[in-house]
């Protein structure tokens, strides 16, 4: 008795101790309340306890005198050098030369629906490399000026994007996005500390287009081998120094046009942005808007370089089931806007219809062009002139559909597969619907961390037999810091589909890093297939003018085939959800437990027991009552 | 027994429970120099300025020359608020040297300027005043004072001293004089009251006295965005060669300044860009106008397409607007309904608006668009005036005082001296506020995590702020504004670092609520099996003196 009683506090203090823990277990996972990406965000906001700052915020307008300084400054100033005022056109100065285009493309899909794609072109003969600082903005923004210089960027390509592009409806479109956003930068070779940069450009690049980048970091950022070549000049091929990553998530709305149209010239005031009225523009089936930088040649020579600002936005118009069936469209139908004059800085400004479908409704201008492996036809306003002001107030064109569209060569689709919650199954088709030629694509994918990738169940069949990729690059994820990233060449036989299988498991995350309770799950990127597709017809290899302008952004260069690049849905998964309000009921619960226990130990230990002697029975008991009341004595 | 085991249990739980979970609940808080940053809080600033008065021959007779060289230390005490403020100038009185003399004889104030300053190097901070006898013809008639374009002054003395007195009558004489010379040319307490509002509360009265020096700049680095508001690319195709204008005007002025503060520069074109005021048509003359009053609602509009991305500096705006053909010309009137004759506006550390009205370049008939260069040397004269005007502040001249012209640099020494007086009050001021509130802050809520690298910064702000204080003391200028500026950035760095708010903050109710079921069930019979032993004790030492009786 007195060895146990004196071993038990030992163990009761381990007790004890356990359930300290648990305690502080809790404690340290409750919820941080920011991450850093939004610390720094609230940054600036923070009140700083200064007295006196109400003194600062005080603005005084007052005009300037200068009746002081100005003389002293006249002396100052040598007036012999000074440019002479005054209407010259000719003595502008040696400036660096700028171009501003813009263009609407408007196609008639197949489906009934209305393709419109804007670009708006802006080239500027400088040089953000060779260290040479550049700070004086004329049609270049001065704000994404600043950022490529500031962070050494080569090459910038963002993308927002609401809804998928439907392929098999609509045909490609003139420049691939994925849904949600899309980021991928080439930087300098300079540039030392890549990861430190890209944090950092993300950030500010969320605060110039009010966008939600600044939740991209290392978790869902990756650096594809070879899926993504430089667009401009300059044949960079070491990808340390691009980056790449998806916001699948993100949602667009007007917050992020408007700082899109800021960065051009004319602003929405004039030019074809007139048009670009956010309530009309957000209610279509697909929105793009997009903002490409890259160097490009100045010249035909290419001795010269010059920076390239695309500013693109496409927008797919379902007029069919709003205009009461009836397939005929305006821009008046289209944008609640018609146009009145072209942006007076624009060098061109056109509208090309695509009128190959229907080909009595044309103008005096035609343009012939090829574009993704098919000839178009275009009738073309060019709103530089004022005739064509005359007639072209709004138009409404019948559509008629004669031919069939053409089948898009190249098309990819991807879902989840599999049941339960613990292991799933990718599946990713790509279709070659070419006749006769096969041809090979670069698949990427960038999976997040917390679907484990199983990569020996990575199987390519096509046409039922095992199809070898002659390529394939993989990265590994690590849990919390980087993404799985598989990038692969496969070669598609002709008129086939092409499925890439691979099985994950979901992992369980750790209590914060869940989204709150109503969510929609969890996003995957899409993955993104370039090919160089085999053309029908020859591609214009030569840079033509008359052409549209989108047709230049990825360079041709050869005629037999053409390069596009075909992203899929992203995928929506699942994990594992706990009961979040079981943390708490787990803590009282082993408390009580615990408490008990303890409770019970603790008597034991600290009481005292003594034999007693058993009492008499209740029968016995009314026995010795009647007993004693007979006078006999008790049993 | 039973007690035994009780006490021993109620032991273990003190001696290692409660140590235990104190030490695995806390956050981690580094040290911090709090005993440090509280002496700072009541600021004791000395600034000392090295003062030579050089007596050229004539103003000073045999016997008076023999004391000298002699040297007066004058001191002022101020004390605003938690501040008291000490200003020292040690003034070295000697003759002049046959070299200083021949340059004292120069024709002009300039010349002698300069070759004074080819003779010697003052420092950063320090003044030499020569005394020059009434007969010199180194002034003009009226002026008593020339101030260089360096650190030097010329006084004359007056006739009415010259000879049979004493050198402390003399000293006193010129006194008030020299005093004089010393508020404009180094710091005056209107200035450094001004620059310590950051600390200092101060009466609304007061607050529109130092509106003139509040337009200064108040921390580096900077930046100056020359922006051109085209409101009519239609009709006017506007032309500013304002790389070159930048090279010729604003670059000299700015490495002059380089000190002081860092600038960079760029410039933009901004199309369709309108005012946010719709200007009157005024019939009599012709024009539009803008009264001042409205000058505050102009901006508003384009201040949205000013913003910088790339950086979180502080920005200083000077647009140029070319009002569009319907609008001009534009004109910009005083509170006296006067028209402005720069046709500009400025406000204190935003920067300045100039309109430029073009429609004289062309007739009635002319053909739109019409190409217009700017006229950059008229253009940059407004706008190099507005950036003085906005960075250094010139306080009013005292009656004879003459300003030499200021050389191409726009910016004399001694200018540029009083900036940095000023700016390394500030910023001492500023940083001390910034690392007392961010102490304060620390104190109060005891939840914040302050991790080694805060605490490092807090304590090189602090070991800064008091290398520049003591060297403010000493009169070492140039080193006091370093210092000042190194604690300012250590001290912004260590305020605004994201790590402190990474706050694990939890209600007490939450605490109480995970504590409860486990703590109460547990102290309870500990805490009653102690109040029994106790009783018990009590009752045997009860019983125990009773047996004793």
């Amino acid at each position: 008795m007195a060895a146990r009683s004196y071993c038990s506090p030992a163990l009761l203090v381990i007790l004890c101790s356990l359930s300290l823990l648990i305690v502080i277990h809790a404690q340290a996972t409750t919820p941080t309340p920011s991450s850093p990406n939004l610390s720094a965000d609230t940054k600036a906001e923070t009140p700083k306890a200064a007295p006196g700052t109400a003194v600062e915020q005080d603005k005084q307008w007052e005009p300037t005198d200068l009746k002081e300084t100005t003389p002293e400054k006249d002396a100052a100033v040598p007036a012999e050098s000074a440019p002479p005022p005054g209407t010259t056109a000719s003595s502008t100065g040696p400036h660096q030369k700028e171009d501003f285009q813009e263009e609407l493309v408007i196609r008639p899909l197949h489906s009934g629906d209305i393709y419109a794609s804007f670009q708006f072109r802006t080239l500027w003969e400088t040089d953000f490399m060779k260290g040479k600082k550049v700070s004086h903005y004329r049609l270049f923004p001065k704000s994404l000026g600043q950022v490529i210089s500031k962070f050494s960027v080569r090459e910038l390509h963002i993308s927002f994007t609401q809804g998928y592009w439907r392929t098999m409806q609509w045909g490609q479109p003139f420049l691939p996005a994925p849904p949600g956003a899309e980021l991928w930068v080439w930087f300098q070779d300079t540039v030392t500390d890549v990861d430190g940069t890209w944090k950092e450009l993300t950030n500010v690049l969320s605060g110039i287009f009010c966008a939600s980048l600044n939740f991209i970091d290392s978790t869902n950022t990756v650096q594809p081998s070879a899926s993504f070549k430089p667009l401009g000049i300059g044949n960079v091929t070491d990808h340390r120094f691009l980056r790449y990553a998806t916001l699948p998530r993100e949602i667009v709305c007007t917050e992020n046009l408007t700082p899109w149209k800021k960065l051009l010239p004319c602003g929405s005031k004039a030019g074809l942005a007139v048009l670009m009225k956010s309530e009309k523009l957000f209610h279509s089936s697909f929105h793009s808007e997009a903002v490409h930088i890259r160097p490009v040649c100045g010249d035909p020579q290419c001795k010269a370089m010059s920076w390239e600002l695309r500013q693109t936005l496409d927008v797919v118009f379902d007029l069919h089931t709003s205009g009461q069936g009836k397939r005929e469209w305006s821009l008046f139908k289209m944008f609640a806007r018609t146009l009145t004059d072209a942006c007076p800085l624009a060098s061109t400004s056109k509208i090309y219809v695509d009128i190959t479908d229907n080909p009595e409704v044309s103008t005096p201008l035609l343009s012939q062009a090829v574009v993704l492996g098919d000839r178009r036809t275009f009738s073309v306003y060019d709103l530089t002139q004022a005739s064509t002001f005359g007639t072209m107030r709004t138009f409404n064109l019948q559509i008629k559909w004669k031919r069939d569209m053409l089948r898009p060569l190249l098309h990819a689709e991807r879902y989840v597969a599999g049941y339960g919650l613990q292991t799933g199954e990718i599946h990713t088709l790509m279709y070659n619907q070419h006749p006769y030629r096969s041809f090979p694509v670069l698949l990427l994918d960038s999976v997040p961390w917390y679907l484990r990738l199983y990569v020996h169940t990575l199987t390519v069949t096509s046409k039922s037999k095992d199809n070898k990729p002659s390529y394939i690059h993989y990265q590994p994820s690590k849990d919390r810091i980087r993404p799985h990233l598989l990038e692969m060449l496969v070669q598609l036989p002709p008129n086939s589909v092409t499925e890439v299988t691979v099985q994950f498991e979901r992992a369980l995350l750790k209590w914060t890093e869940y989204t709150p309770d109503p969510n929609h799950g969890f996003y995957v990127g899409s993955s993104v297939v370039s090919a160089l597709v085999p053309s029908i017809v020859a591609m214009d290899t030569n840079n033509t003018q008359g052409r549209p302008l989108f047709s230049s952004f990825f360079p041709t260069k050869e005629e037999s085939s053409f390069f596009i690049r075909v992203y899929t849905e992203p995928l929506l998964v699942n994990l594992p959800t706990p009961d979040f309000s079981m943390p708490y009921n787990v803590i009282c619960l082993t408390c009580t437990v615990v408490a008990v226990g303890y409770g019970s130990l603790y008597n034991l230990l600290t009481r005292n027991f003594q034999i007693e002697e058993p009492s008499p029975g209740l029968a016995k008991r009314i026995a010795n009552v009647i007993r004693k009341m007979r006078g006999v004595p008790p049993l | 027994r039973g007690q035994l085991a009780a006490l021993s249990i109620a032991a273990v739980v003190i001696i290692v429970g409660v140590p235990l979970w104190w030490r695995t609940t806390e956050t981690y808080r580094a040290w911090l120099p709090v005993s440090q940053i509280q002496e700072l809080a009541d600021l004791q600033l000395q600034l000392s300025a090295d003062v030579e008065v050089v007596f050229a021959r004539g103003t000073v007779t045999p016997e008076q020359q023999k004391k000298i060289p002699l040297t007066l230390t004058k001191d002022e005490e101020h004390i605003i608020d938690t501040t008291s403020l000490r200003y020292r100038y040690e003034i070295r009185y000697r003759t002049a040297t046959i070299m200083e003399e021949d340059a004292l004889n120069q024709p002009t104030a300039a010349e002698a300027d300069l070759s004074l300053h080819t003779l010697s190097e003052s420092p950063c901070g320090s003044l030499v005043i020569y005394i020059i006898p009434d007969s010199s013809q180194l002034l003009p008639e009226k002026t008593d004072v020339s101030i260089g374009q360096r650190r030097t002054a010329v006084l004359r003395v007056g006739a009415q001293v010259k000879v049979g007195k004493t050198l402390e009558q003399l000293l006193t004489h010129l006194e008030p004089r020299i005093q004089q010379v010393l508020q404009v040319m180094s710091f005056s307490h209107t200035d450094v009251t001004a620059a310590l509002s950051d600390r200092v509360r101060l009466s609304p009265g007061s607050r529109e006295s130092i509106a003139d020096s509040m337009r200064t700049f108040k921390s580096s680095p900077y930046e100056i965005t020359f922006s051109l508001l085209n409101p009519d690319p239609k009709s006017h195709r506007l032309h500013w060669d304002i790389e070159g204008a930048v090279e010729r005007y604003i670059q000299p002025l700015l490495s002059k300044l380089a000190p002081v503060a860092n600038f960079s520069i760029d410039s933009q074109n901004l199309y369709y860009a309108m005012l946010g005021v719709n200007p009157r048509f005024d019939s009599n003359r012709n024009a539009y106008t803008l009264n001042a009053d409205s000058l505050a609602h102009v901006i508003n509009p384009v201040e949205a397409r000013l913003s910088n991305a790339a950086s979180s500096n502080p920005v200083l705006n000077f647009l140029l607007y070319v009002p569009d053909v319907n609008h001009s010309p534009l004109f910009i009137h005083n509170h006296n309904k006067q028209e402005v004759p720069s046709n500009a506006f400025h406000s204190p550390r935003w920067g300045g608006i100039m309109v430029y009205n073009v429609n004289g370049f062309y007739g009635p008939d002319a053909t739109f668009p019409i190409d217009i260069n700017i006229d950059m040397a008229k253009v940059m004269g407004v706008f190099l005036a507005q950036l003085l005007l906005l960075g250094v502040q010139s306080s009013p001249l005292p009656f004879g005082f003459l300003v030499a012209p200021c050389n191409s640099f726009g910016l004399a020494d001694w200018e540029l001296d009083r900036l940095m007086w000023s700016r390394t009050v500030e910023n001492v001021a500023t940083a001390t506020t910034t690392i007392t509130s961010l102490a304060q802050l620390l104190d109060q809520i005891g939840n914040i995590v302050i991790n080694d690298n805060i605490a490092q910064e807090v304590s090189s702000a602090v070991t800064a702020l008091q290398l520049a204080i003591a060297e403010l003391e000493v009169g070492n200028l140039g080193l006091a504004l370093q210092y000042s500026k190194e604690a300012i950035l250590a001290s912004e760095k260590a305020f605004f670092d994201p790590s402190l708010l990474h706050l694990l903050y939890f209600p007490d109710d939450q605490k109480f609520a995970i504590y409860i079921p486990l703590f109460l069930p547990m102290c309870v019979p500990i805490f009653l099996s102690l109040l029994k032993i106790l009783s018990e004790f009590r009752q045997r030492r009860k019983q125990k003196q009773a047996k004793k009786d």
